[in-house]
């Protein structure tokens, strides 16, 4: 990739200079140029107003492949200031194939006040831990988090760059790839790499879950991928783990970035079920018979320490509110269990939830499509089942008390 | 005889597909459960100009013939009866009014029927005259530009609900079906009122109320087609009632023939699926059979009034066989499904209890044969 | 307001299955639908115009059977329909397809908004929202539940693991639609008639001046060098009997491999 000014074309508005996150736009004789703190990052291409600032894509082969070193994650900082789980186990995965290049692992940490977790980063296993720290940064927002994290890939090279395949690292990663013209490939589920060519080969699912595929990047570095939470393990935690931790000064307007924050609800109301990140769901689906019922799924995912989960067809029913729904339409989740009530097991449902560590159904009808993915079923009237594992764990617990 | 759909016919028999399964089935149990309107689906047909197909489009219809608009209504019917009964009562009213209504009375009336607005109902039935149409006492005396109406007519579906009633009276008792003439209501004409709703064997959803006419006041206007020729207003719309009911009834069948043969392929018994058993292929062949030609029966009564041609024996041997057949289809439906086909656990004791009526309502099959035997003995006079 | 919507014709998954002999994907018999997260897109837009006046453009790129697509779109309310379509485009991964896109909206012109699904059903990605916002060089808000617009700003509702966010971007802004934004309305039997006679205009790569290096193959770093069934060789185990006493054997089981 490559970035110029056409000079022709640059009217002298200075509009760049302000978005550049590097101080690397210098007015000379009333036409902007790049000085040496130029990244290509891009940012300024953006905010030229005539055009002037060109980015082009190299073609097919044109990248030197082999200047691009090192395997990155980029870190996911919570709401609340903590280093998403994600982060972690991508590191940790991270580790695993960057033992097979012999090249070692950066974490990528953007954000505000976020030293503490740099340190964390090393803990789980980073060798080098880059940290841009602005009050900007505070929460993600695309615009900035691109311009910095194209930045340092720029300046650096990565050969591999991680992502969570969260809200966050999906609206990152793409934002990112299509600046730097690399190819990316979405939520994998599968990373390993190949022993002669050395490539990433990256596997997801698609067709709501009914395909695998196998995607290379064989041309563009670096080779990019968003991956799935839940999915790689992380190592464990090991304080006295020392990294490398690089602080990369940036400067950035909060003028010059097009969205604002506005407020942020954080949903305990029930109506919005963090599906995705919890360990067990206990979810039902139209056997419940009654919106009344869910009580019952309720209280079985209170005992367990889950989240509860529906079919569509209880929320086009009204039964429950949509953002309970697991399925190709509703929620992807990956719990450690997942148990469906009286849920038939659709291939819309399955879609969602069918990469559970361990999935229970509790069906009454034998043939049910829901037993053909389950690792326990269990025939029978969930009114009999549900309430009879719920008595059952009260009396384990109160055992062991 | 060509019952091929154009590719706009298929297009719409599609769409209307996509609403049954989608929106109509999910719910079909639970409205019939109710007992209540089925107001939200037909909000939903009227969204998707169901109510249009076989009007001009100078009033704001489709254009289509009956041959599209019975497929639609087996389709509404087999998705979720409550919505066919609708529908195939509230084309009693439309019918009349676009083949015997006046241009104002189009404007007035028809238009909003066929976007949907408003619903339509038709009323012939009274506590003494059932089938014996000419016993219509309901009374209209002529006052100036005014009809007094007094009165009582029962069972009319959609009663209550309907804003447009197309009403059979008589000018005159003593004069049987000469006196008869139809008028077109409005819902909330003083004078007009609702009595009871009846509580059936099934069709729960469907309202058939009683309608009350006291001293009740209509402009001469809303005669519809002549004074004393209501008798031929009244058979012309249930001739088209009765490919309607036709329709309806073979979209029943099919529910309760597919419901089977899925049950019947998942059940097993003496270590097989029962659908293995010749006794219970037997069934199904025979079920089968007995609906599709029941459909080719009325697909060609549509096919023969969309040609303009006569129609109406056919329509009656249409709803006769279909009407039957739909008795017995269900009848062994629910035979297929054994005991829990007697529960209300499966739609098909609800497809059974539904049945029933195709036999009745809208002439009973006795009358059919009357009606069938007496066209015949006419055609083939010596 | 000026609003161009992104639509993608998906084949319906519930159909989709793999070849076991050749491992691709069996696309033939299977039906094509609207990507479902795109009705929301096309519902959102004409709300917005039925409030505000001015025009929905639907846009798409694929095959020419994707017309039909662009049909249900305008039967559903969008007045014009664009249909990029060549040889040259087809094998395009995230990055051609955002090119694509992208160049098919310049020539459309002028515009305040533009909405896509969250992801497509198919390729499953949700890349190609931001890819179009990066090369049309304008703000992106991607995973929408919720919208007000007012004046030139546009203040969206965000779905995030478990919390809401509220952002407000300046337009001309790109906007990715979940399916809890709205409930996409059901045309009528009219508007897919009238639809059926309406004019989809058909571009070309020339037409909108993608220099083919860009497109298709070429312009795709990506690869997808192999398909497969997910394997779901799961060696199930089933409880039959008295419904409690299974409840205890299941509950037993699950304590003892400590997943709970
Ligand atoms: C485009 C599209 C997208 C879709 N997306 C999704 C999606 O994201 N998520 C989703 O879930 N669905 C989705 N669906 C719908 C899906 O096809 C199914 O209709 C839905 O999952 C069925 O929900 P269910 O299993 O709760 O209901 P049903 O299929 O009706 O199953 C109910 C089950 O409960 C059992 N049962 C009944 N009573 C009892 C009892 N007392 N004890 C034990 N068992 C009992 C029955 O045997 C039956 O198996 C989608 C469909 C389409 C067309
Ligand atoms: C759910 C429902 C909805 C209805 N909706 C409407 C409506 O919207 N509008 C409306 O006007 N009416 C409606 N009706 C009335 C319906 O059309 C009549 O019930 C039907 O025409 C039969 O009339 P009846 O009930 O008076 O029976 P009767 O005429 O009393 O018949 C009783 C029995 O005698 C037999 N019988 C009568 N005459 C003869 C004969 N000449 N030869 C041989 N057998 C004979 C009949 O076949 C039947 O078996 C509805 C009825 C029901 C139950
Ligand atoms: C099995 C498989 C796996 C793949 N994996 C990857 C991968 O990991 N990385 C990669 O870069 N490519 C991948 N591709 C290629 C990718 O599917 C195509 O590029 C596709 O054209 C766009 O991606 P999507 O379907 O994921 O769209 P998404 O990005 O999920 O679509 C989101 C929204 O963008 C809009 N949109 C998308 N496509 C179009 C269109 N053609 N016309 C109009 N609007 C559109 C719609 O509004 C849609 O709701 C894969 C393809 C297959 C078959
Ligand atoms: S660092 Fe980025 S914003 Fe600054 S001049 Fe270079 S490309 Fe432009
Ligand atoms: S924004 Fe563009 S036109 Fe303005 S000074 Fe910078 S390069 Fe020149």
């Amino acid at each position: 990739m490559a970035i110029y000014i056409e000079k022709a074309k640059c009217t002298g508005c200075k509009l760049c200079i302000p978005s550049c996150p590097y101080g690397a736009i210098d007015m000379v004789d009333d036409k902007a140029e790049f000085n040496e703190n130029c990244t290509s990052c891009g940012a300024c291409a953006y905010a030229c107003p005539t055009g002037a600032i060109v980015l082009e894509m190299a073609g097919k082969g044109e990248v030197d492949t082999t200047q691009y070193k090192g395997l990155w994650v980029v870190g996911e900082v919570t709401t609340e200031g903590r280093l998403a789980m994600v982060t972690a186990e991508l590191i940790g995965e991270g580790r695993k194939l960057a033992d097979e290049l012999d090249t070692d692992v950066s974490a990528v940490l953007i954000g505000h006040e976020i030293e503490d977790l740099a340190r964390r980063a090393a803990g789980y296993g980073a060798d080098r831990v880059f940290v841009v720290d602005h009050p900007t940064l505070k929460r993600y927002r695309t615009q900035p988090f691109t311009n910095v994290l194209t930045g340092l890939i720029n300046q650096h090279k990565p050969e591999i760059v991680l992502i969570g395949a969260t809200t966050m690292g999906r609206d990152l990663a793409s934002r990112v790839a299509a600046r730097i013209k690399a190819g990316l490939t979405a939520d994998c589920t599968e990373l390993t790499i190949n022993a002669e060519t050395k490539l990433l080969e990256q596997t997801r699912p698609a067709f709501g879950g009914n395909v695998m595929a196998t995607i290379l990047c064989e041309f563009t570095r670096p080779q990019m991928a968003t991956v799935r939470p839940k999915v790689m393990a992380p190592l464990e935690l090991d304080e006295s783990r020392e990294a490398e931790i690089i602080h990369i000064p940036v400067s950035i307007e909060e003028k010059s970035i097009a969205t604002k924050i506005i407020e942020v609800i954080k949903d305990d109301s029930g109506s919005h079920v963090n599906l995705t990140e919890a360990d067990i769901i206990v979810s039902g689906g139209r056997g419940l018979g009654d919106p009344k019922y869910f009580a019952l799924i309720e209280e079985l995912a209170d005992v367990v320490g889950g989240s509860v989960g529906a079919s569509r067809a209880t929320v086009d029913a009204g039964w429950i509110p949509a953002t309970h729904q697991v399925g190709q339409t509703g929620k992807t989740v990956h719990p450690k269990l997942y148990i469906a009530c009286g849920i038939s097991g659709a291939v819309q449902h399955l879609a969602g939830m069918s990469s559970s560590d361990c999935i229970v159904a509790i069906n009454k009808d034998p043939d049910a499509p829901i037993f053909g993915v389950a690792h326990y079923g269990i025939v029978g009237d969930l009114f009999e089942v549900v309430p009879a594992m719920i008595e059952a764990i009260k009396e384990r617990r109160g055992d062991s008390a | 005889m060509d019952f091929t759909f154009t590719e706009d016919e298929q297009m719409i028999i599609d769409a209307v597909h996509e609403l049954g399964s989608e929106e109509l089935q999910p719910h079909a149990s639970e409205v019939a459960e109710a007992g209540e309107f089925p107001y939200e689906a037909i909000e939903m047909c009227r969204e998707m100009d169901i109510f249009a197909i076989p009007v001009e489009e100078k009033w704001g219809g489709l254009g289509f013939g009956f041959l599209l608009w019975g497929a639609i209504g087996e389709l509404l019917s087999y998705y979720c009866q409550t919505t066919g009964s609708v529908f195939g009562a509230h084309v009693l009213a439309q019918y009349p009014i676009m083949e015997f209504g006046t241009d104002e009375q189009k404007e007035k009336y028809l238009i909003p029927l066929t976007s949907g607005e408003h619903i339509g109902a038709f009323g012939l039935t009274e506590p003494n005259a059932g089938s014996d149409a000419g016993a219509v006492q309901t009374k209209a005396e002529l006052h100036g530009d005014k009809y007094i109406l007094n009165g009582t007519k029962i069972f009319i579906s959609n009663g209550g609900v309907a804003e447009t009633y197309v009403i059979i009276a008589n000018l005159d008792p003593s004069k049987g079906t000469r006196g008869l003439t139809a008028f077109i209501i409005e819902k909330g004409t003083p004078g007009f009122e609702f009595g009871k709703d009846e509580k059936k064997m099934g069709w729960d959803a469907l309202p058939n109320r009683e309608l009350i006419f006291q001293d009740c006041e209509v402009p001469v206007e809303n005669v519809l087609y002549k004074p004393g020729r209501g008798f031929r207003v009244a058979m012309g719309t249930l001739g088209v009632g009765r490919i309607g009911m036709a329709v309806g009834a073979v979209g029943l069948a099919q529910a309760a023939f597919d419901a089977a043969i899925l049950y019947a392929q998942q059940r097993e018994q003496f270590g097989q699926r029962i659908a293995e058993f010749q006794a219970i292929q037997f069934k199904l062949a025979d079920m089968a059979t007995e609906i599709e030609a029941s459909r080719l029966l009325y697909q060609k009564s549509a096919w023969l009034k969309d040609q303009g041609e006569k129609f109406e024996k056919i329509a009656s041997m249409a709803k006769l066989f279909s009407s039957e057949t739909v008795s017995r289809v269900t009848s062994q439906a629910v035979q297929i499904h054994g005991g829990v086909g007697y529960t209300r656990e499966f739609p098909v004791e609800r497809y059974m209890r539904d049945a029933k009526l195709f036999e009745i309502v809208e002439g009973t099959s006795e009358i059919q044969r009357g009606i069938i035997a007496n066209l015949l003995l006419r055609e083939n006079h010596i | 307001m000026n609003i161009i919507v992104c639509i993608k014709q998906v084949p319906d998954t519930s159909e989709v299955r793999i070849d076991p002999e050749t491992n691709t994907i069996i696309r033939e018999g299977v039906p094509s639908i609207i990507n479902p997260f795109d009705e929301n897109a096309i519902e959102q837009a004409v709300q917005l115009v039925e409030e505000f006046g001015g025009k929905v453009t639907v846009l798409s790129m694929g095959p020419p059977q994707a017309e039909a697509a662009l049909r249900e779109a305008m039967a559903m309310g969008c007045d014009e329909a664009v249909l990029v379509s060549d040889r040259c485009f087809a094998a395009s991964d995230t990055l051609a397809t955002s090119y694509v896109l992208s160049a098919a909206i310049r020539r459309i012109g002028e515009y305040d908004l533009i909405f896509t699904g969250k992801q497509a059903f198919d390729g499953d990605t949700a890349q190609v929202p931001p890819g179009i916002a990066e090369q049309l060089g304008i703000p992106q808000v991607t995973f929408a539940i919720g919208l007000e617009v007012e004046g030139k700003k546009a203040r969206v509702r965000r779905l995030l693991e478990d919390e809401f966010e509220v952002v407000e971007a300046r337009m001309p802004v790109l906007i990715s639609c979940v399916k809890q934004m709205n409930d996409p309305r059901r045309p009528g039997i009219k508007a897919k008639l009238a639809a059926k006679k309406k004019e989809v205009t058909v571009w070309d790569s020339a037409c909108i001046e993608a220099k083919a290096c860009l497109c298709g193959f070429d312009g795709s770093p990506t690869r997808v060098v192999r398909t497969f069934a997910p394997t779901r060789d799961i060696e199930g185990e089933k409880f039959e009997g008295e419904p409690a006493e299974c409840a205890v054997t299941l509950v037993e089981r699950l304590i003892g491999e400590k997943i709970i």
